[in-house]
């Protein structure tokens, strides 16, 4: 037989390796940040760059990206090449690889604290980022199906059919949610409006969570557990239904973001079946890799790696029966927009991704270093620091949302709400924030605890640039042995083919995306349009491009659902037709401050300037931060033609004569703006980007009303 | 045209139920694919991320930086 000699790279492993560990802190360090700005709003500091709204998106970024992404690419790069027993497909492309995606990440946490963001959660990133990952992106699917198709090993272990379910499936997600027309070199508006875009988001987000913190992961669960225990997987057959029905199902579920919103009842019902019915194939998994730890529990005792990947594989138990709970609908009437959906996700990201990563590594860098780990003691010590860190992370605010919840929900014997105030909800559990940040520091702690040990256990080895390895060629192997099922060989066969393995797994991840986007999208009935809905004036449209560039949507929702404690609080209720010149949609997901939908014509507009000065002004003893450069930055009104044109393109009706008369527009909405203010006591210049957020929070949901803003000058069009 | 006949598309109420079919189909057809599967394989595939190991040739053949 003719046996080859390869080589498979380690320097790219150790690339990924090192970055996972770098963004792993700066990741929880920007998380820990906003969680103390929730009850210490001094953290704000006061500057635009480092207020909640723009750090919040910079840690969900480098959680998610950087350090999960590093890490899935860490682990993709390692066993790929053993499994396939290949050398990844071309050095080149792993190395564009790695620098393009960790100058994606330098780019985002640079531009996100500059508030250049598209304020789609998870999807910030603007136009030009965008498009530099579908290209990062692509050169790592050529490098991973290279490989595969240049592999010497007959059939694709189970681990590789997730890497292709990631890899075709971040592709279709990425392309399709962050489809938008630039105004700008950082500035663009969603080709998608409303409801639309809140489908199309919530298909992503929700995706995001399946194919990129899921998926890969799974495949790592499937390659270094067996290794780190040194067992084969439970049962292979399980792990055929995992796949198939995982990546079939998880596709469907995005509406269970959008429970009790505008968006229709088919596709929230439709949303919501899937994801109960989601809890079956994630714990097919979830058992399989506990399972697979038979006969080797007493290793546990002894060995961290595998204590840090059986938490994981626990946590991602936990969060997967979790996510279907909160996907019922009176469930979620209770959970959403409260602190009980960021502890489900900490479960996930904390314990799933972040303790298999952490094992991951330490069972990877003696490896890579050809040594022992430094020390098993302070590996020890990080699991529980770590483990400590996790449960006083997601036990306080399981508690601050179940709370929060109750009180927004709780009328008095009389009929009125006890807690007609907001605020009174948010200083209530204030001090489950702080026990909250008590556990970050802890995880953080635990992470600089793993910094010293693999950097000790780097120093104390040699590293291995490459591993020799030997195979015969895959021509060269001879047919397999088993005997063929009804003719065929079933999922043998397709292992076998994967080119035809692929286009399966597109075709199942497809299915569930357009039966429920295509209609949404094309079906006029869906969103029943309001003829008292107007585009948003040249000043509003300019105030609320402040309210994406300042993050507020990471605090209050756009939202009203149909609930009475909800309308009693807010007015009411939303409809679908009301955001159908929302590009992009600005619901929200997380009411740290409450929701804003019918907040115009609440208050008086020198409230609003008061407020955004020092909200302790208005509202004592609250966490919001200031905004005083809104106070004093002049608005740049240069944009605004070019940015109505290119809404015009998207289908606003603004007319010709609506987009030449934009300046004299605006001068006229500036003035009575500063006029109310003047009665409320406060001198203000018309030029101010204040002025341009107020008109847009005082349009905010008025157009049902039959009274649109109070300062709104008519526009010419429809 | 296409886009036409997209837009006044009826029978919405319906495609829950089909897709929960079209669901339960799929994942009857895995099944059933699963089931006929062969022990011999099945074995050798759950033991592959051990395998992979015994390719690597010895610690002297490989490379230092």
């Amino acid at each position: 037989m003719n046996i080859e000699t390869f080589r498979y790279d380690n320097r790219i492993v150790r690339a990924f390796a090192l970055a996972t560990i770098f963004w792993g802190l700066v990741g929880t360090l920007a998380g820990l940040l906003a969680a103390c700005q929730l009850f210490w709003p001094e953290l704000n500091l006061n500057t635009p760059f480092t207020t909640f709204g723009r750090i919040r998106p910079l840690h969900t970024n480098a959680v998610i990206f950087a350090f999960v992404g590093n890490g899935m690419f860490t682990g993709i790069y390692y066993s790929l090449q053993r499994l396939c027993k290949a050398r990844m497909f071309s050095d080149t492309l792993s190395w564009i690889n790695f620098w393009g995606w960790n100058a994606i990440i330098v780019a985002a946490a640079v531009t996100l604290p500059l508030g250049l963001t598209t304020s789609k959660e998870y999807a910030e990133l603007e136009w030009p980022i965008d498009i530099a990952i579908a290209v990062v992106w692509v050169v790592f699917t050529v490098n991973l199906m290279g490989t595969i198709l240049r592999r010497r090993e007959k059939h694709m272990y189970v681990a590789i059919w997730f890497y292709i379910a990631t890899a075709v499936t971040v592709a279709v997600l990425h392309i399709f949610n962050s489809l938008a027309l630039p105004a700008g070199a950082f500035k663009s508006y969603s080709i998608y409006a409303g409801v639309q875009d809140a489908l199309v988001q919530w298909w992503y987000g929700h995706n995001a969570v399946a194919f990129f913190l899921t998926t890969p992961y799974l495949g790592l669960m499937y390659y270094f557990l067996p290794k780190a225990s040194e067992r084969p997987v439970f049962s292979y057959r399980l792990s055929i239904i995992h796949f198939w029905a995982l990546v079939f199902m998880y596709i469907w579920a995005g509406p269970h973001h959008l429970l009790y919103t505008a968006l229709p009842d088919w596709a929230q019902s439709l949303g919501m079946v899937f994801s109960v019915m989601l809890v079956a194939p994630s714990w097919g998994g979830m058992l399989n890799g506990l399972l697979t730890l038979r006969g080797a529990w007493d290793k546990v005792r002894q060995d961290p790696v595998l204590k840090f990947m059986v938490v994981a594989v626990t946590a991602y138990g936990m969060a997967t029966l979790e996510g279907p709970t909160l996907s019922v609908k009176s469930v979620n009437a209770l959970s959403h927009y409260t602190d009980w959906t960021i502890a489900h996700v900490h479960t996930g990201a904390l314990g799933w991704n972040g303790f298999l990563t952490f094992g991951m590594l330490y069972w990877l860098f003696p490896r890579l270093y050809n040594t022992r780990l430094w020390s098993t003691k302070l590996a020890n010590y990080h699991f529980w620091i770590g483990l400590l860190g996790m449960m006083f992370y997601v036990v306080p605010i399981y508690v601050s949302g179940v709370t929060q919840g109750l009180m927004w929900k709780q009328f008095t014997a009389d009929g009125f709400l006890q807690y007609g105030n907001f605020l009174e909800t948010t200083i209530r559990i204030i001090p489950m924030h702080m026990l909250r940040a008590v556990g970050g520091t802890l995880y953080v702690v635990g992470i600089v605890l793993m910094w010293v040990n693999l950097y000790k256990t780097a120093k104390s080895g040699q590293f291995v640039s490459e591993t020799a390895a030997q195979a015969p060629a895959l021509s060269a192997q001879p047919a397999a042995p088993e005997k063929k099922v009804g003719g065929w060989h079933g999922h043998r066969w397709l292992e076998g083919v994967p080119v035809t393995f692929t286009v399966l797994v597109t075709i199942a991840i497809l299915i569930g995306g357009l039966v429920e986007i295509v209609p949404m999208y094309l079906i006029k009935s869906n969103v029943p349009t309001i003829a008292a809905v107007k585009p948003y004036t040249p000043l509003e449209l300019l105030g609320r491009d402040l309210y994406i560039r300042e993050g507020c949507v990471a605090c209050h929702s756009q939202m009203v659902r149909p609930f009475r404690s909800e309308t009693e609080r807010y007015g009411e209720y939303s409809k679908a037709g009301e955001y159908v010149y929302d590009h992009p949609f600005l619901w929200g997901s997380k009411r740290t401050g409450p929701d804003l939908h019918r907040v115009g014509g609440r208050y008086p507009d020198a409230w609003h300037y008061n407020h955004m000065e020092n909200p302790e002004n208005t509202s004592p003893r609250s966490i919001m931060p200031r905004y005083p450069w809104l106070l004093t930055r002049k608005l740049d009104t240069n944009v605004v033609q070019v940015r109505m044109k290119t809404l015009r393109r998207l289908g606003v009706p603004y007319t010709d004569e609506d987009i030449a008369k934009a300046y004299e527009n605006m001068a006229a909405q500036q003035l009575r703006v500063v006029q109310n203010l003047k009665v409320g006591m406060v001198e203000a210049d018309p030029d101010r980007e204040i002025i341009a957020l107020i008109a847009y929070l005082q349009r905010l949901g008025t157009d049902i009303k039959g009274s649109p803003a109070s300062t709104a000058p008519k526009l010419a069009g429809p | 045209m296409i886009r036409n006949v997209l837009e006044h598309i009826g029978g919405i109420e319906r495609y829950g139920i089909l897709s929960i079919l079209i669901f339960f189909a799929c994942f009857a057809g895995v099944l059933v694919w699963v089931i006929l599967l062969k022990k011999p394989y099945l074995h050798r595939m759950a033991a592959k991320p051990l395998e992979s190991d015994s390719s690597e040739t010895s610690p002297e053949e490989t490379r230092h930086e």
